[in-house]
């Protein structure tokens, strides 16, 4: 990672984009965790989830905040690596582990070090506005350091902004809803629903015909 | 365009902060005397208003180029809370983009004091402009929908609120006692005033519910010592600011109490509609921008006209 290059990016073209371009509604500012080692546990529509995501933390904690990235998809072309890897500060991690190696392994090893990682639990982007699927990558991650906090955390309108299909982006103001933290389980499948409970919830907390919108969304797909 | 501030808009500024001092203060003093309540919601509304009267004030001293800034800004969150809360279409994010550039060009044509252009761009080749491309993406469904809600809040957002713009590139000529800053500190003044003065009123012999459907906390008691007050309020303060006389001033006041009062109401209709409370979360113990600038969409192209009629 360059660190005046990140700094820079973030203090002059990701906040000011996520703030004034777009606008936060940020709920439950106080939920966010103060200090690594965490998790946050986001929901996936646009390229702009992570700016924004990095952009809700003081800029001292930068160093600390890992994006967590399909090296697959963002590592082939050289221009992309080099600012994902750089500029963004991803953590590249294989989605299809060759030879039995550990895909988890390089995520807690940065939890180790005592920082941040941010998590995709969709996988991918997805159809804009649609809650897909959550993979249970993180509920492995979480049972391996059960001290760590998840802290999930509900984005809305940023797949209106800048959807997967259309490199224009046009401003809307956003919705961040951060849950409450909670912890690895042995049980995989009850963190996973534990997950996407809070997950819902925090959805919920929506205007009632935004909820309707989407659920109907939902159904569609 | 005005240079500098006269020295009654001067101290007409100076006096807002005054009464801001005073507001200040009167909570302090209510924090002291009843400790167990929670006066969270007025203490941060009060420090709200210390911010956006900070910006205005900064903006309107330093330099005219910053002042019609500032008001393209108010447009651009006005119109971006408006794109957020009501429903659009996927494929209309292209006609959305031309929507915002609208903003640049409106407030363009306010800079170089184009009254022509500044009074149709909107209403008639916007007007035009925007379903067309809509047709030409292709989706027909909700068409009419989205071209009716898009062109609504552009007119309230934009073209309304840019009225306010134009009052800084009147001829200075005719009110040399207000300056450009005069006339839209006026503005601006009665009708924020107006607000809270129907919500003091209300608060304190607020009875007869006026229009219980869509505002069920406001009352005629409010209603009426509103206007009363405003248009009081905009007697006393028209020589030193405005080039209005005689009837003319407290006329003003009056259409600004009911102007305000019934651009409260078209946006509490939205919000009802859309199901919320608050229009956004972006000044705190107010809401969003929209509830903050609700009256102005109404007062602004009213107040506006007005003056333009009789002394432009």
């Amino acid at each position: 990672m360059n660190h005046f290059l990140r700094l820079a990016f973030f203090a002059l073209i990701a906040r000011p984009i996520a703030l004034i371009v777009l606008g936060l509604n940020l709920r439950h500012r106080e939920r966010l965790p103060l200090n690594g080692p965490a998790i946050i546990a986001a929901n996936h529509n646009s390229h702009l989830d992570t700016l924004v995501l990095l952009s809700l933390f003081p800029l001292r904690l930068l160093p600390k905040l890992r994006p967590v990235a399909a090296a697959d998809y963002f590592t082939v072309n050289p221009l992309l690596a080099w600012f994902s890897l750089n500029v963004i500060g991803i953590l590249p991690i294989k989605r299809e582990a060759k030879g039995g190696a550990d895909p988890l392994k390089p995520c807690e090893m940065a939890l180790e070090r005592g920082e941040i990682l941010v998590l995709f639990p969709e996988g991918s982007r997805g159809e804009a506005e649609v809650m897909g699927r959550f993979k249970r990558g993180i509920a492995v991650l979480a049972a391996r350091r059960p001290e760590v906090p998840v802290t999930p955390i509900f984005l809305h309108g940023l797949g209106k902004a800048l959807p997967k299909d259309d490199p224009i982006l046009v401003p809307f103001f956003c919705d961040v809803f951060v849950g409450e933290a909670m912890f690895g389980n042995p049980e995989q499948a009850v963190f996973m629903t534990e997950l996407t409970t809070r997950m819902h919830a925090l959805a919920n907390e929506l205007p009632r015909e935004l909820v309707v919108e989407m659920s109907l969304r939902q159904e569609e797909n | 365009m005005f240079s500098v501030l006269t020295p009654n808009a001067a101290a007409f500024l100076a006096g807002i902060f005054g009464i801001l001092l005073i507001a200040s203060l009167i909570v302090f003093g209510l924090k002291r005397a009843h400790p167990e309540k929670d006066y969270d919601e007025l203490t941060s509304r009060v420090n709200s208003w210390w911010v956006m009267a900070g910006v205005f004030a900064a903006a309107m001293a330093l330099s005219p180029t910053l002042s019609l800034i500032f008001l393209a800004f108010v447009s651009f969150l006005a119109l971006k809370e408006y794109l957020s809360l009501i429903p659009t279409r996927r494929a209309d994010r292209r006609v959305l983009f031309w929507a915002y550039l609208t903003i640049p060009a409106q407030f363009y044509w306010v800079a170089i004091g184009w009254y022509g252009m500044f009074i149709i761009f909107i209403p008639v080749y916007l007007f035009m402009f925007l379903p067309m491309r809509m047709v030409l993406i292709g989706d027909t469904t909700g068409f009419l929908r989205a071209a009716g809600s898009l062109h609504w809040g552009l007119m309230l957002t934009v073209f309304n609120l840019s009225h306010m713009a134009f009052l800084l590139v009147l001829p200075l000529d005719v009110n040399p006692a207000g300056g450009a800053a005069g006339l839209v500190l006026f503005l601006m003044f009665l009708t924020q005033f107006n607000d809270v003065a129907q919500y003091v009123w209300g608060k304190l012999f607020g009875k007869h519910k006026i229009i219980p459907k869509v505002s069920p906390k406001k009352t005629w008691e409010g209603f009426l010592g509103g206007i009363l007050t405003t248009t009081l309020a905009a007697w006393a303060l028209a020589p030193y600011l405005t080039p209005l006389v005689g009837w003319e001033a407290p006329v003003a006041g009056l259409l600004i109490g009911l102007a305000g009062f019934v651009g409260d109401v078209n946006i509490s209709a939205l919000k009802r509609d859309l199901g919320i409370k608050d229009s956004g979360s972006l000044i705190p113990g107010h809401g969003g921008i929209l509830d903050r600038v609700d009256s102005l969409t109404f007062t602004a192209p009213l107040f506006f006209h007005f003056l333009y009629y009789l002394h432009y």
